[in-house]
């Protein structure tokens, strides 16, 4: 019991999927244009997650390893056609404003991460509490994003009106440029306060190193190794392009400064401030 | 014709795959450093999308729908997709190892990009005929194509920027996304 509930409170607090993995960010900025539709779509994920974790720990025997991917593609999308069917019945209201997002739940990182990392390896009852702290976690997170751009861009909060009748909502926050820009400042403040978070790890510009498939399929790290080569080679060449280009500039900045310090000569001021500015620039 | 013409823009500019319906937003942030690798991996969102959703349009109208399996879209739709990449890499590793080099790496990366899933969704959606599908998945992705491209320009321009310290990285890049789709919100005026 003790593992499970460490697991739990591990998607929920320590891995939380939004926040410090930085997973799933499509449906992230997608659906989060208001609180319930982030609690919503938090709520749909948790119980396929849920779901394909159980099933996934349950044939953890009998899958081979070798076709183990399509194998959870196939189990997952099952439980998400199921999950469709459902909500499409009982809350056709949120079927409606989730739409095209609810069958993408597929290829949601979040799902066949789990299932690769914890669920292939672990007994039925600590897989399901992972897929319950790790889908919670992610409700969490959709939600407490989709509060501050309802309450920004509508001056609500889940349908209630909290905000004085003074205040005039940016309705651009819950329109599609707000999502990065929320996203932005997020990622900003982690930053300032470094917080853990995959945002402020050297060397990995976004969680999943910039693809989804990275944390689905092991042969991904050969790709990943692939582009890592061609961006250094790239890199190598770029910053000797720039080397070059570094030097010349400073050659015609040498001569021009040598120049602007004859014409300066009358004017002292002048010649100092430049003489500071130059050696900011050099500092920085 | 016109109608077609109007379908090509509305996916490509107004309705954009990545800055307004938040799709393949992976590979968008995380491809999108230097101008050239992002545009072979625009190059190949375009090849696989465009085929993917020709394949997946005959599926479904000419095994699911007799069928009457409509309900088994989502898991035919993923597992197709899946082996479709992985034939054509194995095509191009064979008959043309010139456009391999340059798309190669990024075919099995785009299996779990939610814009080719997305696109061959939403043309079943909308119940477009042949012709209009086509021209929406290519609207699509030519849509992803410029926005990752224009976000690579910015990136590298921004590169040597002295940016606070606190945006440094992911942050600057979402509130540069941020900015375009500011901008790319002006075309839904086009239409």
């Amino acid at each position: 019991m003790g593992k499970s509930m460490k697991q739990f409170f591990n998607g929920l607090v320590k891995e939380n999927p939004t926040f410090v993995l930085m997973l799933g960010m499509c449906p992230t900025m997608a659906v989060t244009t208001s609180a319930q539709n982030g609690l919503g779509m938090g709520l749909t994920t948790t119980a396929v997650l849920v779901l394909s974790n159980l099933f996934i720990s349950l044939l953890r025997k009998i899958i081979p390893d070798k076709v183990r991917i399509p194998a959870f593609i196939v189990i997952v999308a099952t439980f998400v056609t199921a999950v469709q069917m459902l909500l499409k019945a009982y809350l056709p209201d949120l079927d409606e404003s989730l739409g095209l997002y609810i069958p993408l739940i597929v290829v949601n990182c979040i799902i066949l991460g789990r299932a690769e990392a914890y669920a292939y390896k672990n007994d039925e009852v600590s897989s399901i509490f992972d897929g319950l702290g790790m889908g919670l976690g992610f409700t969490v997170g959709l939600t407490a994003i989709g509060i501050v751009r309802e309450l920004i861009g509508a001056g609500t909060v889940f349908g209630f009106g909290i905000m004085p009748d003074a205040y005039e909502p940016l309705a651009i926050f819950t329109k599609a440029p707000g999502a990065f820009l929320v996203l932005a400042v997020l990622t900003a403040l982690q930053n300032k306060f470094k917080l853990k978070s995959a945002t402020n790890v050297t060397g990995v510009r976004v969680a999943c190193g910039g693809n989804c498939a990275a944390c689905a399929d092991g042969q991904c790290v050969e790709y990943r190794e692939e582009i890592g080569k061609i961006n250094g080679i790239k890199e190598a060449e770029a910053a000797a392009a720039k080397a070059e280009a570094l030097k010349k500039a400073k050659e015609a900045k040498a001569a021009a400064d040598a120049a602007k310090t004859a014409a300066d000569m009358a004017a002292s001021e002048g010649t100092s401030e430049t003489k500071t500015e130059q050696d900011e620039k050099e500092q920085g | 014709m016109k109608e077609l013409i109007l379908v090509l823009i509305s996916a490509a500019l107004v309705n954009n795959v990545v800055l307004s319906q938040f799709l393949g937003l992976c590979p968008f942030l995380g491809v999108s450093k230097k101008t050239k690798t992002a545009a072979s991996m625009g190059a190949a969102v375009i090849f696989v999308i465009m085929i993917a959703s020709a394949v997946t349009y005959g599926i479904q109208y000419g095994i699911l729908e007799p069928l009457k399996m409509g309900y088994m879209q989502t898991i035919v739709f993923i597992l197709v997709i899946a082996a479709l990449v992985q034939l054509v890499e194995m095509l191009l590793k064979k008959m043309s190892p010139a456009l391999y080099s340059a798309l190669g790496v990024y075919l099995p990366l785009i299996t779990t990009n939610c814009a080719v899933l997305g696109v061959a969704i939403t043309n079943i959606q909308n119940g477009s005929n042949f012709a209009e599908s086509m021209m929406n998945s290519l609207g699509t992705s030519v849509g992803f194509l410029i926005s990752i491209v224009i976000m690579a320009g910015i990136r590298e321009r921004i590169e040597g920027n002295n940016i606070p310290k606190p945006f440094q990285g992911m942050p600057i890049v979402l509130i540069t996304a941020g900015l375009m789709a500011i901008a790319f919100c002006g075309f839904a005026g086009v239409l």
